[in-house]
């Protein structure tokens, strides 16, 4: 296939008009990922504080800063801290997940990627993808902005978690901070809606002539199934937290026991949403890793239709999981004996794709460049993070392990070490044909060890906080704790650095400008964009390629 | 089988059934915490048992990328195969987890109908209420004047006066003002709910824990097999003081229990003095008879 490509500059605008009115999938994708690194900062920093606060027994940073940044004293620093710690989980929680991790997969690899994997110019309707980023700004300073707003008496920001269960996001926080946040959820959740519709219709339609859908690669196969996820579960959230919304304002009661409604009715709406979510924030990250573990084996994906059919199953059984997070709340024996067989069935196509990845290592050539060092990081820290997902499925056990630190433990190694390990393989994989300059690999691998160790080191630990019964969302523990919880605010020190060490890397590059290539990962990275030069021209695909 | 297991396991710890306790957790407590009921030894031999299998998975999986990385690195093998398929090793690595996830299952579904069918009627129920940010027990033992109190952590101040100051048997965060008393070997019926928002009913080393929800009552039991004191924290998330509501159990014989419970009624205070002297007094009788 010939990689001649020219580059048209005439309709290309310069300038802030070529950013803010950007109708380019690549310009759009680059917004994403400035704007979910930024995101990934601020929430980094809410965690840090956090494991600063639990370093040691008692009640230290937060008092301190709640007068700082509300301006209180004395007992009502104290009240306003402990609250404010309360804020600190909520909102960490809902950047990572809305405005780093999702922003950073589908918004900024999703848009640069798949319309060139799949050989289209573009994305099908540019002007929307330009208002699917461009609603994301506001819905983050409105979550950034209602941390400052009252919400309970002598609270400040939304403190419910990201779960949002009411009576205490509602008539338990009066004020408006958790208007701003739901307002900034159902921002990121049009924005989210729209994007997807995107994707459905960019792939189905868009695909370079002879790319069947059981020819096209992992990645866009994985945000396809993504964007099903996020087209059919937001509108369930959008509708749970409006009714929340109607609850504080419009004196409705859909959620209050008093008048007849039910809080339990909330959950069961939330994580109808919230458990497809979790798959929404890892399934692209399992596409990025098939494409990263083949090209540096130097060997096609093992069992790709058996990889493909998967994610789909992940993906459709995803949505009959939910009451699993709920095995607490009262529900019935049958109820809970159904979603403890269901839970389970997700471990089959999990264990597929985990043992898939290392058949695609089998008998390859293998070359520890960077991305596959976060690859195969990414892999054993997943399965680490699968397997005690199997046994919170079982409720007689999830009894003792719900809401406390095992919990923490096991999300934060799917998602903290599983999905933001995908995103560093992707960062790293695809940064040399994103810029066209090639980072220093000394500064990424440095990057990756401090990391690797550093939220190990943060998060094995929780497994046995969670044992020995320690609580999550507790600003202070019983003295017990103390040994495990100050050896975890060390990892996340550590961890902490690790992004400086990537920052850094990132300046780095910038500055060096090493001309990476068109193709720097040689003879394994056979899909289309590895055709185009790096960077790829402004409008790709001018002539459609082939597919055999 | 699995059950049978479980008997012997049962069977063996019964022996040290009533002995003086103090259940909070320890400093680099890394597992569950004792079991002081038969259900919750049940939950720690699942755990167990869970273990025997999520352990050997992960280091198989640690073998396979360690030995894949080392054998087929690009040095030791620069010709790449080009396999793509194997059906009987995909349908091994999908039939195999299967038949795990079915051992797996089976002492599951097991563990969780005990949770919901206690082998006796209840003696004694107690109805908790969770407030922002404390607990109500209410008895109700049908009497007339139902015997009901507010539990709250217990300020350092108040330690004194309560005579709480050795901090190993009332730690920090973790001691109430007035504990919950139940006898020993009775099977107790717990209703739960909430007053305000959502609370959680946990105890860990009794094995339960039921969401306080406002509107709606759960149930849970519990029979405690040691006397002694036990204690858990709230576990959802309630607020300004969500880690400072514990939840404090103690568990003394049927006759302490009886006395108790007629003078509570009147003098909870005195009631519970009464209690922690007599408890006292019986450990420094068995201290000396060792």
């Amino acid at each position: 296939m010939a990689a001649v490509q020219e580059v048209h500059d005439d309709h290309r605008p310069h300038g802030w008009v070529r950013w803010v009115y950007s109708t380019n999938h690549k310009d759009i994708g680059t917004l994403y990922l400035i704007f979910a690194i930024c995101a990934g900062c601020i929430g980094a920093f809410l965690s840090i504080m956090m494991r600063a606060e639990l370093m040691e027994p008692g009640i230290q940073i937060f008092p301190g800063l709640a007068s700082m940044v509300y301006g209180v004293h004395g007992d009502a620093a104290l009240d306003a801290g402990k609250s404010m710690y309360n804020m600190f989980t909520s909102v960490h929680a809902l950047i990572m997940i809305f405005f780093m991790i999702m922003p950073a997969m589908i918004g900024g690899f999703g848009n640069w990627m798949v319309p060139i994997m799949i050989g289209a110019p573009d994305m099908a309707f540019p002007r929307m993808n330009n208002i699917s980023f461009w609603l994301l700004v506001p819905a983050f300073l409105l979550l950034l902005l209602s941390m400052f707003m009252p919400s309970a008496a002598g609270a400040w920001g939304p403190g419910g978690g990201w779960t949002l269960y009411p009576p205490l996001s509602t008539s338990g926080q009066p004020g408006p901070a958790m208007d701003l946040a739901i307002l900034s959820i159902h921002l990121a959740g049009a924005s989210s809606i729209l994007g997807a519709i995107n994707f459905i219709t960019t792939i189905f339609n868009m695909r370079a002539p002879g790319m069947t859908l059981h020819k096209m690669p992992l990645f866009p196969w994985a945000v396809l199934v993504t964007a099903f996820l996020l087209l059919l579960s937001l509108p369930v959230l959008a509708g749970a937290i409006t009714m929340l919304l109607t609850d504080r304002n419009f004196g409705t009661s859909f959620f209050a026991p008093d008048n007849g409604g039910d809080p339990i009715l909330f959950q069961h709406l939330f994580w109808f949403f919230g458990h497809p979510e979790v798959y929404i924030l890892i399934l692209p990250g399992f596409g990025m890793i098939s494409q990263i573990v083949s090209t540096f084996s130097k060997k096609p994906v093992f069992g790709y239709l058996g990889m493909v059919y998967a994610m789909v199953a992940i993906g459709a059984v995803g949505f009959v999981v939910w009451a699993h997070h709920m095995y607490t709340t009262g529900i019935s024996l049958d109820t809970q004996r159904y979603f403890v067989f269901a839970t389970m069935v997700i471990a089959v196509p999990t264990g597929v794709k985990v043992f898939s990845w290392i058949a695609t290592m089998w008998g390859g050539s293998i070359e520890f460049r960077t991305p596959m060092l976060w690859a195969i990081g990414f892999i054993f820290l997943f399965t680490v993070g699968g397997v005690t997902g199997v046994q919170l499925a079982n409720a007689g056990l999830d009894r003792s392990m719900q809401d406390t630190y095992y919990v923490v433990a096991h999300f934060h190694y799917v998602l903290s070490l599983g999905a933001v390990f995908a995103i560093f393989a992707g960062w790293y994989y695809w940064f040399p044909k994103m810029t066209g300059y090639m980072y220093n690999s000394f500064i990424a691998r440095l990057h990756f060890w401090i990391t690797f160790i550093g939220v190990n080191i943060i998060f094995f630990p929780m497994h046995f906080l969670g044992l020995a019964g320690m609580p999550r969302r507790y600003i202070d523990y019983p003295d017990a704790f103390a040994g495990w919880n100050r050896i975890e605010s060390y990892g996340s020190y550590l961890a902490g650095f690790g992004v400086l060490v990537f920052l850094f890397g990132v300046f780095e590059a910038f500055a060096k400008k090493r001309v990476a290539g068109a193709n720097p990962w040689g003879p394994g990275a056979t899909t289309l964009e590895w055709q185009l030069p790096s960077p790829p021209p402004f409008h790709q695909w001018e002539q459609l390629p082939r597919i055999r | 089988m699995i059950r049978n297991i479980l008997a012997l396991v049962g069977g063996a710890s019964a022996g040290f059934a009533v002995t003086s306790a103090m259940a909070a957790p320890r400093d680099w407590e890394w597992t569950f915490q004792p079991a002081a009921t038969d259900m919750m030894r049940q939950i720690t031999w699942f755990q167990d048992y869970t273990l025997w299998f999520i352990v050997p998975i992960t280091i198989l999986v640690m073998v396979l990328l360690g030995y894949c990385m080392f054998r087929f690195s690009a040095k030791r093998n620069p010709v790449p195969s080009q396999t793509t398929h194997n059906t009987l090793i995909e349908v091994i690595w999908t039939v195999l987890p299967v038949v795990v996830l079915i051992a797996i299952a089976i002492p599951s579904f097991q563990l969780l109908t005990a949770q919901y069918n206690p082998k006796d009627a209840p003696k004694l129920t107690v109805k908790a209420t969770g407030n922002q940010w404390n607990w109500d027990y209410e008895y109700e033992t049908g009497d007339k004047d139902k015997l009901s109190f507010n539990s709250s952590i217990l300020a350092d101040a108040d330690r004194a006066k309560l005579g709480k100051e050795n901090r190993d048997e009332y730690p920090r965060l973790l001691t109430v003002n007035h504990e919950m008393v139940v006898p020993v070997n009775a099977m107790v019926r717990v209703l739960v709910t909430g007053a305000d928002v959502i609370h959680s009913f946990a105890m860990p080393p009794f094995g339960i824990k039921v969401d306080a929800v406002p509107g709606r009552m759960n149930e849970t039991w519990f029979k405690a097999e040691k006397e002694g004191i036990f204690y858990g924290q709230c576990s959802e998330l309630c607020g300004k003081d969500h880690a400072f509501m514990p939840i404090a159990i103690r568990v003394v014989s049927q006759q302490q229990y009886d006395n108790w419970y007629k003078t509570a009624k009147n003098d909870l205070d005195g009631a519970n003095k009464a209690l922690m002297a007599e408890v006292d007094h019986n450990k420094t009788k068995v201290a000396a008879a060792n």
